[in-house]
């Protein structure tokens, strides 16, 4: 029996069926099996289950994409994570001038004990070392800001690659995102930046083990 | 062994304010001829230009890091004595043992104080 003529024949039991109530248990079983035949002529059970199964997934991935869209992805990738990059590149900045200054100010220090008389001025010159160690911060922070802009350009090319992924559906389309350029072996994978301070090997501890390296 | 305090030493790093604490860390010391470089390839160049007596470098520059630096610093037959100390932020094990592979004189991590410095340096010439 062609498609048409079968579903038509369903039709007509469904119709003739309407009126007769309670329904017998074979009549629903034909019904049943008449109706997953229409599917596609000759579909099984389990091709019926796996359909069931993929409308399920197409549903859940629709339902996906709407709540991505609400998150505005675009606004993440075009407007939120610029922003937070020149944000955390003025601090740099802002901290790297404030640091200059405050060398400055160590150095003259520095001269002025040079001008006092021997012994004198070794106080002054102490602090002025405080200075110099106190400001090793300005590159360990500097470094640290310079982890989280990697870290917010791997969200942003992320964010571009599931943009592509859904494609209009969910917002503008973006480039598929991109690794950073460094294969496993490559020894820049050695390149962490600054540990956190409880994770961070210690200057006793990288001696130990220099010293077990020998 | 005795220090020649007038001795050239190179330090190098790509954060300006490091390159002034350790000069200026170093002239408190009482070196003098202090040169400066921004990232490997440039201290390489200078390497090879002039006689250098210690080479304080950071690990994380770029393009060339201070880890190929040092390598090329150890494969160089006219460079491969110079002392070789790494100042980096890079503290995992993975790093300093790395580091030692590659023929480092000594590692100190970042931040790090004067006397940190002074104690390096005494291991590689003795109190001074």
């Amino acid at each position: 029996m062609s498609k048409t003529a079968q579903e038509t024949a369903l039709m007509r039991t469904l119709e003739s069926l309407e009126a007769d109530e309670p329904l017998a248990d074979a009549d629903v079983a034909a019904v049943v099996e008449a109706v997953l035949t229409s599917l596609s002529g000759d579909v099984s059970l389990a091709e019926f289950k796996l359909y069931h199964e993929l409308q399920k997934l197409a549903d859940y991935i629709q339902s996906a994409k709407r709540e991505i869209a609400a998150l505005r992805p675009d606004d993440i990738r075009a407007k939120h994570i610029p922003m937070a990059t020149d944000e955390l590149d003025a601090v740099v900045g802002a901290t790297a001038e404030a640091t200059g200054v405050i060398l400055d100010a160590a150095e003259s220090l520095e001269r002025l004990a040079d001008a006092m008389p021997a012994g004198a001025g070794d106080d002054i010159r102490n602090i002025a070392t405080r200075i110099y160690e106190a400001c090793n911060f300005q590159d360990v922070t500097g470094q640290r800001i310079t982890k989280v802009v990697r870290a917010l350009k791997h969200i942003e090319e992320n964010i571009d690659a599931l943009l592509s992924a859904f494609g209009d559906g969910v917002n503008a389309p973006g480039a598929p995102g991109e690794s950073d350029g460094r294969s496993p072996g490559d020894e820049r994978g050695l390149l962490h930046g600054p540990q956190l301070p409880q994770e961070a090997n210690k200057q006793d501890d990288i001696d130990a083990i220099l010293a077990n390296l020998k | 062994m005795a220090v020649d305090l007038n001795m050239n030493v190179l330090i190098v790093d790509d954060y300006k304010t490091m390159l002034r604490i350790i000069r200026n860390l170093l002239k408190q010391l009482g070196f003098e001829n202090v040169d400066e470089a921004t990232d490997g390839g440039s201290a390489l160049t200078k390497l090879r230009e002039r006689a250098y007596g210690l080479v304080i470098s950071d690990w994380n520059m770029e393009p060339m890091t201070g880890l190929e630096l040092l390598k090329e610093v150890r494969a160089d037959h006219r460079l491969k004595q110079v002392p070789f100390i790494m100042v980096t932020a890079e503290s995992k094990t993975e790093n300093v043992v790395a580091a030692k592979e590659a023929g480092v004189t000594n590692y100190i991590v970042k931040p790090f104080n004067a006397a940190t410095l002074k104690q390096k340096l005494s291991a590689i010439w003795g109190n001074f």
